[in-house]
């Protein structure tokens, strides 16, 4: 039997509680000190449609999904159809035993468990939802785990809504479980048990983003629902008052930020989120920000464009325009995670940034990262501390002259000019969206034009020489270099951990800060590697047209997925196998 | 104490001779006088259009954002320091065209702030369009044939909505606009000012004269505020009498009461030197 080392899936139709179940299924392994990466896929729409939830379980850190399902919950026929060749030999289907199933659809080497779902759910009195546990069960005694532990889950989860529905849960698990030990031999070649430690958390690129936030003091939130930024605003809203926070629907994405602008100037910590999308209609705002040199932080999740696209998918299709909208020139820092670990520390930086600089900040995400699950360790909150920036010192304000208005965007050597926030005596100014002086005042003198532009930029100068730079993964004088950004990273670190035991060395370049561009390190990873290789969620290559018109370099060979699925780490392998020998 | 003086600032405004811009903003100036709010308190927001430019020549805190959207900058102004005096301004344009969306749903909010509408039934700044108020009929620019859509009543609209402080003036009569603006100020919750103004450039049917003789004034015509119908009855008087004042006004629940995370202090006093996340991290665990 081969130990901890398995994907299990459960497919069926949106609305049966197949997301649930599969939580459920994962915090038990988390409990057993086990990792985990999901992954789910769903359409969107609410009822009916073809759900699944995809979980890998290692006793190891692991980073992505692989290829090869072990154990295969299909919850309705559509799904065995659907995903029966990507289990691998010597896999399981579990499956409603009312289900026929004709064996010319079927494939060689796998195995069937047809459960009475329905029957086990009348037998014991239980709601036909139930049925999902059931067959939850009936994989924990496939897999030979510790039912105890999905029982402690399981009264966990339910906690809130009493014990006849705990106990209704727990004995439909416990039914599925019994099935299957009594009905089926005990030689299912794939099993996990209880290792190591618990303790590590169970979270969400999205989740992690909230608690960056809320720990760099985000006191305002502002969103319009939005997949797949939309659990971002579900869980502030759900921690508002626990950390006194407000959080806002508004009316649409053009209100949600010129709300944080809003709460910006007036000197509280303000974020917004959105997709493409809404990020269109932000795109006015974003500029504003850039103008009125108010702190901002906006979370953009990508998902699969043009227009609505694929909304509930993944991609990473948004670079260039995060990079280019709104009208004009201004500093416009863009962080771009790649794991959850960098959503929480990305997030919280990107607030110190947006304070420090004046400027709107934006946290470049990705459905794939933004809703995926990963066992992750706490995060070491000391790290993000605060830097609330130059606020005007009282020297400042008391010099500041009784008729005019404030300095508030002062000339100054890094651009960064002495803020003040209503409420400041002698403070006042007024900020405008058009051109302006030192004080806010609208001038269209080409001179002030001409040093009110560069101030600005400046600030985007200062940052590029505080930024760390990006720094090599793996061997020295690899065969192969990945140069990417964002959630790749996971399917990448997993890449190279397949391709180095066929024996080739391949490093990784990690892009964190899309702008400031770290121009002059690209270029020298690209100058003295062999061969480059972009790997990238888009149609047309965005990150490498990037490099391209940062460096002035070509990479040797852009690997592309614009499916609205992300990479599987030995899709890359394969690719950069091709590069190797080409 | 805040006095006139102290509101000036040296840019001067730049409206065209005659505007009706000067008398909001004398009106303006003069009511925060009357209140004696302390200037830094004050934070005016505004959008695009001639009104847009009116927080640069009044020195209080200011914002002059983009067309259309003062009404949720000035919003989350409030949300976060609801120590301060709001006000957003904006003509017919910005705020009953582009900005009408969130126009409806701030008076939704009831937010307690003060919002001063400079309706002159064109567009000024771009040089003589129609505007959501221009009556049916009217040639512009823009519609050089005439008006085919019927205007907007933002009074009406108003009341229906959710304002809480629901009133008309004429800027050409500043005492009775700077009487109705701190009327809106004091009333706790959203207060919609929507002021008649001549546009001496581009509106050459709505002018000082023509709103002078039709406008008169609800408190003298014994109107009661309170009374929602009533005030729904006045709001479609239009042509040769035309009613001025408070339409309607309520005291309700603003926004602001029903957020206990900003009950004892304002967002922007609250530390977050060192906020302690751990129990969050432990829901996750």
């Amino acid at each position: 039997m081969i130990k901890n080392r398995l994907t299990w899936k459960i497919g069926g139709k949106a609305g049966e509680g197949i997301m649930a179940t599969g939580m459920i299924f994962s915090q038990s392994c988390s409990c057993g000190g086990l990792h985990i990466y999901d992954i789910n896929e769903y359409p969107s729409l609410i009822k009916g449609g073809h759900n699944t939830l995809q979980v890998r379980v290692e006793d190891r850190e692991i980073f992505s999904q692989v290829k090869g399902v072990n154990i295969l919950i299909a919850l309705n026929k559509e799904t065995i159809l659907l995903h029966k060749d990507e289990l691998v030999d010597g896999g399981g289907i579990i499956y409603d035993s009312s289900e026929v199933i004709d064996d010319k659809e079927m494939r060689k080497n796998i195995r069937f468990y047809p459960i009475p779902l329905n029957d086990i759910i009348k037998e014991i009195g239980a709601q036909a939802i139930m049925k999902n546990n059931v067959a939850l069960g009936a994989s924990i005694a496939l897999i030979d785990y510790d039912f105890g532990i999905v029982g402690e889950v399981i009264r966990d989860n339910f906690k809130r809504k009493g014990d006849k529905i705990i106990d209704e849960n727990t004995r439909s698990a416990k039914a599925g479980y019994d099935f299957i030990k009594k009905n089926f031999k005990n030689d299912f070649e794939y099993g996990l048990e209880k290792t190591g430690k618990p303790g590590r958390m169970l979270l969400t690129g999205n989740d992690a983003i909230c608690m960056g936030a809320i720990r760099a003091g985000c006191k305002f939130y502002s969103a319009y629902p939005m997949t797949p930024a939309s659990s971002i605003l579900h869980f502030m809203a759900a921690q508002e008052r626990r950390f006194n926070i407000v959080v806002k629907h508004t009316e649409d994405e053009i209100s949600a930020i010129n709300m944080a602008i809003g709460a910006g100037f007036t000197g509280a910590r303000a974020m917004c989120g959105t997709s493409g999308g809404g990020f269109c209609l932000m795109s006015e705002g974003y500029g504003l920000a850039g103008m009125l040199e108010v702190p901002i932080v906006i979370v953009m999740s990508m998902r699969p464009g043009p227009s609505t696209g694929m909304p509930t998918w993944s991609e990473q299709g948004d670079l260039k325009f995060v990079l280019n909208a709104s009208q004009g020139d201004f500093p416009r820092p863009v962080l771009v995670p790649g794991d959850i670990e960098e959503s929480f520390y990305l997030t919280g930086e990107a607030f110190n940034i947006a304070e420090k600089y004046q400027t709107p900040v934006i946290v470049l995400s990705d459905k794939n990262l933004a809703e995926s699950h990963k066992t992750t360790e706490k995060f070491d909150e000391k790290k993000i501390a605060i830097d609330r920036g130059s606020f005007a010192s009282p020297d400042d304000l008391a010099a500041s002259s009784d008729t005019t208005f404030f300095k508030r965007y002062k000339y100054t050597e890094n651009g960064i000019s002495p803020r003040t926030i209503p409420g400041m005596k002698k403070g006042i100014y007024t900020g405008a969206s058009d051109e302006h002086d030192e004080e806010g005042n609208i001038r269209e003198d080409a001179d002030i034009r001409i040093k009110m532009m560069q101030k600005r930029g400046r600030k985007m100068m200062a940052l590029s020489k505080e930024l760390k730079q990006p720094e090599l993964a793996g061997p020295n004088g690899a065969d192969i270099t990945i140069i990417a950004a964002g959630s790749t990273k996971g399917p990448i670190k997993e890449a190279m951990i397949l391709i180095e035991k066929e024996g080739f060395k391949v490093n990784y370049l990690q892009i964190v800060y899309l702008n400031p561009f770290p121009s002059e390190k690209v270029a020298k990873v690209i100058e003295s590697a062999k061969k480059t290789v972009v790997v990238e969620n888009n149609f047309s290559g965005q990150l490498a047209d990037i490099i391209k018109e940062k460096t002035g370099r070509d990479v040797n060979k852009r690997v592309l997925k614009y499916d609205g699925r992300p990479f599987y780490p030995e899709e890359i392998v394969t690719a950069i196998k091709e590069v190797a020998h080409g | 104490m805040v006095n006139m003086t102290v509101l000036n600032t040296i840019d001067k405004p730049n409206w065209c001779p005659g505007c009706g811009d000067f008398g909001i903003l004398v009106a303006l100036k003069g009511a925060v006088v009357e209140l004696n709010i302390e200037q830094e308190n004050i934070v005016l927001v505004s959008g695009i259009g001639c009104s847009g430019k009116l927080p640069h020549w009044i020195r209080t805190y200011g914002l002059h954002g983009i067309h259309g959207r003062a009404l949720p900058v000035a919003s989350a102004v409030k949300l976060a320091n609801n120590e301060l005096t709001v006000f957003a301004v904006g003509g017919d344009g910005d705020g009953y065209g582009i900005g009408m969306c969130h126009f409806i749903h701030a008076m939704r909010r009831n937010i307690d702030m003060t919002y001063i509408v400079h309706n002159n039934m064109i567009y000024g700044l771009t040089t003589g369009q129609t505007s959501p108020t221009s009556e049916k009929g009217m040639r512009t620019k823009s519609t050089p044939s005439g008006v085919i859509e019927v205007p907007v009543n933002p009074i009406a609209l108003a009341i229906s909505t959710g304002a809480t402080f629901v009133a008309r003036s004429f800027a050409g009569d500043v005492k009775h606009l700077q009487k109705t603006i701190v009327d809106a100020v004091k009333h706790r919750g959203f207060s919609l000012v929507d002021v008649f103004q001549q546009c001496v450039s581009f509106n050459h049917v709505n002018t000082y004269d023509w709103y002078k003789q039709r406008v008169y004034d609800l408190s003298t015509a014994g109107h009661d505020p309170a009374d929602k119908l009533k005030a729904f009855t006045k709001s479609q008087e239009w042509g040769d009498h035309i009613p001025v004042g408070v339409f309607y006004k309520v005291l309700q629940p603003t926004y602001e009461d029903e957020l206990p995370q900003i009950k004892d202090k304002p967002l922007v006093k609250q530390p977050i030197d060192n906020i302690d996340i751990g129990g969050l991290m432990d829901d996750f665990v």
